[in-house]
């Protein structure tokens, strides 16, 4: 039992790995998808398009974050608590306050490598940089459904069949995800850790596991075979079409409009302190 | 549980505006290419098998073995989906799975999405398949040839990325290339050992059960085209992060600076700093990092040459 309990920890049963949108009834759910694909990329191009150490701009753009997580009722801090996954990637910037030349602020305890405050001052910046780039593109995908959200990159003349790819790949995804899930779980329940009885070595797991990434092909391509055959039967020409358009109303271009608005606010509020 | 394993995923912040919108064009032609190969290799089931194979690899991502301390072996699946596929569709595949990752799990930047699909879809892609194929020239087509050559392809592949990777985030001056080079470099050939181990195994079940799809992805068309836009896109990466202009190449920052009359403010610090601090160090360690990969890599061929042939004769 506590095997098994233990196991499930270790193994969930079923992702719903689309949870990431959070469905609400919100003005900025009801906004046209272009408009929030249009409004969040110019987000995240001002932050990164501030000078070095602007904190007042960026603190604004923080706010306005703050703002759209509160009218897109997902909760004030819905996209600070979620905001984290870009953290680790952090590292590779770590170098930057002991490698950039600038006024020395502060040595190292020990090995006595100086951190300068230029240094210090790109660190920061790319830190906030990247934690409000992330913050934008988290109210993107929370707002607005996947489907939405390839309809904008279509209407933004991404390439249609790459657009129609991830489409298909987001309908199978967790079906397939489930199929792997099922698969890592029979495993581990078929390879406990038991005490006294040593691990098998690195190569044996990893060729276990790469037998499973083998057998999860062929299903998936055993799949898309019978997906295929029933597309056919069904009519299908190479073609994905869809039935419900949004539209651009009122409402989006006064937030597109608001929006360049304060962005240009913040830039020469940027440039004039 | 985790979905998307290697530190490979560059998030906003980290590439300058201007090397983003480069890595854009780049992608989007390379895409466009490889729309149109796969298109006359696939004709209408190009849709739903791409799809479906995407959701593999995304789903793929998430098996995993242990490693050693916590740590655990993962798949990328470029050089696999190459191996299978050939390598513009695999192109497709992992531009799709990437795309997905940075639009709907905020994995990896929108702006930087443009040199995410080029690093982990096309460069890892194209140099799996190439090293996959003119390993097996060499080594011969027999079982172990193809998993020894399976294993040597992902691993080069992980490399290449991750020097791309590196190479970009030193141009945006986010990382000097001194440390970002060899740092990516050491940490990806061993994440690259789990990705050979993971990728020779489903090649090694695959010539067991199914021996027809991998005969079908050596045959897929494009290798010539495939090894020049690799090659090239390669080349130029290293060619920018070496030649002079990398100790100069504008930042972002300067870029729009200088777009708005604001450079004559601008020179002062915060600035002034910026163009001079790779110089001094661009030229010895990175040299030695891209010498020291280079002759990993022989290595590790070396060593599969040898286990492919040894093995080979065996089995006759």
């Amino acid at each position: 039992m506590e095997l098994l309990e233990k196991n499930s920890k270790v193994c969930p049963v079923h992702i719903n790995i689309l949870d990431v949108y959070h469905a609400r009834q919100s003005r900025i759910h009801r906004l046209d998808p272009r408009a929030k694909l249009l409004g969040s990329l110019m987000v995240i191009l001002t932050t990164m398009l501030l000078p070095e150490g602007a904190w007042l701009p960026q603190g604004i753009l923080f706010g306005l974050i703050v703002l759209l997580s509160f009218a897109s009722r997902l909760g004030i801090f819905f996209t600070v608590r979620r905001s984290f996954i870009a953290i680790p990637f952090l590292l590779a910037a770590l170098p930057l306050p002991f490698l950039t030349p600038g006024p020395p602020l502060w040595s190292l305890p020990g090995l006595g490598w100086v951190v300068t405050s230029t240094g210090l001052m790109r660190f920061l910046t790319i830190l906030v940089r990247t934690w409000i780039a992330v913050q934008a593109s988290i109210i993107l995908s929370a707002t607005t459904p996947a489907s939405d959200l390839l309809w904008g990159l279509n209407a933004f003349r991404f390439p249609r069949l790459i657009v129609a790819i991830i489409g298909f790949m987001l309908r199978y995804l967790f079906i397939l995800a489930d199929e792997a899930l099922r698969m890592l779980r029979a495993r581990a329940s078929r390879s406990p850790r038991l005490a006294g009885i040593k691990r098998p070595g690195l190569i044996w797991q990893s060729r276990v596991s790469g037998a499973m990434v083998g057998s999860l092909f062929l299903r998936s391509l055993e799949r898309s075979e019978r997906v295929h055959a029933a597309m056919l039967s069904r009519g299908y020409d190479g073609e994905m079409r869809r039935l419900y358009q949004p539209a651009f109303r009122t409402l989006d271009w006064l937030l597109l409009l608001g929006m360049i608005l304060i962005l240009c606010g913040i830039f020469s509020l940027s440039y004039w302190s | 549980m985790r979905f998307s394993p290697e530190p490979l995923h560059i998030p906003d912040g980290f590439l300058t505006p201007l090397l983003a919108a480069l890595g854009w064009l780049f992608a989007v032609i390379i895409i466009n290419i490889a729309l149109r190969q796969t298109r006359r290799q696939l004709g209408e089931r190009q849709v739903p098998l791409m799809g479906i194979l995407a959701a593999f690899i995304f789903a793929a991502q998430a098996i995993n073995f242990p490693v050693a301390a916590g740590t655990s072996g993962h798949l990328l699946g470029g050089a696999l989906a190459a191996i299978i596929m050939g390598p513009w569709a695999a192109a497709l595949i992992m531009t799709a799975v990437v795309s997905v990752q940075a639009l709907i799990f905020q994995d990896g930047g929108l702006l930087a999405l443009g040199w995410n699909i080029l690093n982990m879809g096309v460069l890892t892609a194209f140099a799996g398949y190439i090293s996959y194929q003119g390993l097996q020239k060499w080594i011969g087509r027999s079982t172990s040839a193809r998993v020894v050559a399976a294993f040597a392809a992902a691993w080069l592949s992980m490399e290449v990325g991750a020097i791309a990777a590196a190479i970009e985030l030193a141009l945006s001056g986010t990382s000097p290339l001194v440390i970002a080079l060899p740092a990516m470099a050491s940490v990806h050939a061993l994440i690259g050992v789990g990705e050979g181990l993971l990728t020779s195994g489903a090649v090694r079940l695959l010539q067991a059960t199914r021996p027809d799809v991998l005969d079908a992805g050596e045959r897929a068309p494009g290798k010539l085209p495939a090894t020049f836009v690799a090659g090239g896109l390669f080349l130029a990466i290293v060619l920018a992060a070496f030649s002079p202009l990398a100790s100069s190449s504008p930042d972002g920052l300067e870029y729009v600076a200088k777009l708005g009359g604001f450079l004559a403010r601008a020179q002062e610090p915060a600035f002034a700093f910026l163009p001079d601090y790779t110089i001094p160090f661009i030229t010895h360690p990175a040299v030695t990092t891209i010498l020291a990969v280079t002759i990993g890599t022989l290595v590790v061929f070396s060593v599969a040459w040898i286990v492919g042939r040894g093995t080979a004769r065996k089995e006759l």
